[in-house]
């Protein structure tokens, strides 16, 4: 049994934010996925020439990817702006020496945080023909435009099985009480870890 | 506990916002980063994207090229040439008889034929293009600079953009930043060969640093504006109609 700090306002409101935005990538995401299921690896590909994996999801034409694209930059946006507020505000506040969490979680999250997420950043821009032309080594270092597709895929795979793991931590050690401190703020007792 | 300075606090925090906010706005707006499609639920998104995108390649650079060597096998194409009579007679006639026209705010309005454009001076490139389905393909295009043809046409210097009309419904425009860009072609050759009816001929746009929807095939005529509020449905091309950005530079 322990008793954990209670968050602050500022990563409280980000956490909420994140989680709707990353919610909208996800969605998102796979709208965009469904128009081209099938993932190469270099700078070109398509139907003809030879893929890395097709992935077993029916190749939908239906207009889906428009607004796919649409919510997925929006939300992107939305992520950015929220995560860099609580990053610059966790550097400032001491936020990350946070020690109401053991190592291995906070291995989880530091890998979310400084690996998996600007991997998803790094490899959308690298898909971008206007950025690359401002920073062509965004998609040089990564192998190629559909490289970073393929990465990016994958990338977001991790993210969400990271999502199952921390809901699942979450709902094992006291789902009302997490969810609670996570909301409120309020000082959580607790005697498992999420 | 909510204390009287805590509410002036946040009073005067959110005027300062909100009026930082409506100062962009109208900075934005005089520098050209508001996209046409910028109102409804992802307005937004697509103008920060737009607006950081134009500020970012403010000094034009070059989207990448390739070797003749990374050519893609493959360069699929999607949809159909139109099927319409007007330009399947001049499919068969090999374009002979085909002129694009320019008009709009030009001091001279005109029209050119394939060997007109031809007569030009030829550039080539070879660049990636992406659906924005997701697949890709490597090819090297050939034609003359949007640029340049503009330039004789006299484009006005009160023009903003220039609208692309051809013989099919996805008509589209460009800013100028994409219109004057070095590798914005018009372009009528594709791998060492002609245009290929599929890929857009006679003579097709083709844009660097956007999607594949933005390089605008079978091209008939091009007009140049001021303000995209009047053309079509103001949001500046066929598009956002079918749920896709105005602007797809990603």
């Amino acid at each position: 049994m322990r008793v954990l700090e209670p968050h602050s306002a500022l990563v409280r409101a980000t956490h909420w934010v994140n989680a709707a935005a990353f919610a909208a990538l996800l969605v998102s995401g796979v709208a965009i996925l469904l128009a081209h299921p099938r993932l190469y690896w270099g700078e070109a590909g398509a139907i003809g020439a030879p893929s890395l994996i097709d992935l077993p999801l029916p190749m939908l034409l239906t207009g889906q990817s428009g607004w796919g694209r649409s919510l997925h930059f929006l939300s992107a946006w939305v992520c950015v702006i929220a995560g860099a507020t609580y990053l610059l505000s966790g550097l400032r506040s001491g936020h990350f020496r946070y020690r109401g969490y053991d190592p291995a979680q906070r291995l989880a999250y530091f890998v979310v945080v400084i690996v998996l997420v600007p991997a998803m950043i790094w490899t959308g821009l690298a898909m971008s023909p206007a950025m690359t032309s401002v920073a062509p080594f965004l998609v040089a270092v990564v192998g190629g435009q559909q490289s970073a597709r393929t990465v990016h895929f994958f990338v977001a795979s991790a993210l969400v099985l990271f999502l199952a793991g921390h809901v699942t931590m979450v709902a094992l050690s006291g789902f009302r009480v997490r969810m609670r401190g996570m909301i409120t703020g309020q000082r959580a007792v607790t005697g498992g870890r999420a | 506990m909510i204390s009287r300075r805590r509410v002036i606090t946040t009073g005067l925090t959110a005027v300062a916002g909100a009026s930082g906010l409506a100062v962009a706005a109208r900075l934005a707006a005089r520098y050209g980063l508001v996209p046409p499609d910028h109102g409804g639920l992802y307005g937004a998104g697509e103008t920060l994207t737009y607006a950081a995108h134009r500020l970012l390649t403010l000094h034009q650079p070059l989207a990448r090229e390739f070797d003749r060597s990374q050519i893609s096998k493959v360069a699929p194409v999607n949809g159909d040439p139109p099927q319409s009579d007007e330009y399947q007679k001049l499919l068969r006639g090999q374009f002979a008889d085909w002129r694009l026209q320019i008009d709009g705010m030009v001091a001279r309005p005109s029209s050119f034929s394939l060997s007109d454009l031809k007569r030009m001076p030829m550039r080539s490139h070879i660049t990636h293009q992406a659906c924005e389905e997701g697949w890709s393909f490597i090819a090297e295009w050939t034609g003359v600079q949007l640029s340049e043809v503009l330039a004789r046409a006299g484009l006005s210097p009160r023009a903003k953009f220039v609208v692309f009309y051809p013989f099919d419904d996805f008509w589209d425009s460009l800013d100028l930043a994409d219109a004057l860009h070095p590798q914005t072609l018009l372009a009528y050759g594709m791998n060492g060969g002609e245009l290929a009816a599929g890929h857009g001929a006679p003579v097709r746009l083709r844009v660097t640093r956007q999607l594949g929807y933005k390089s605008v095939k079978y091209l008939s005529r091009m007009t140049a504006v001021e303000s995209l509020a009047t053309v079509g449905d103001g949001l500046g091309s066929g598009a956002p109609s079918v749920g896709y950005s105005w602007y797809a530079g990603i």
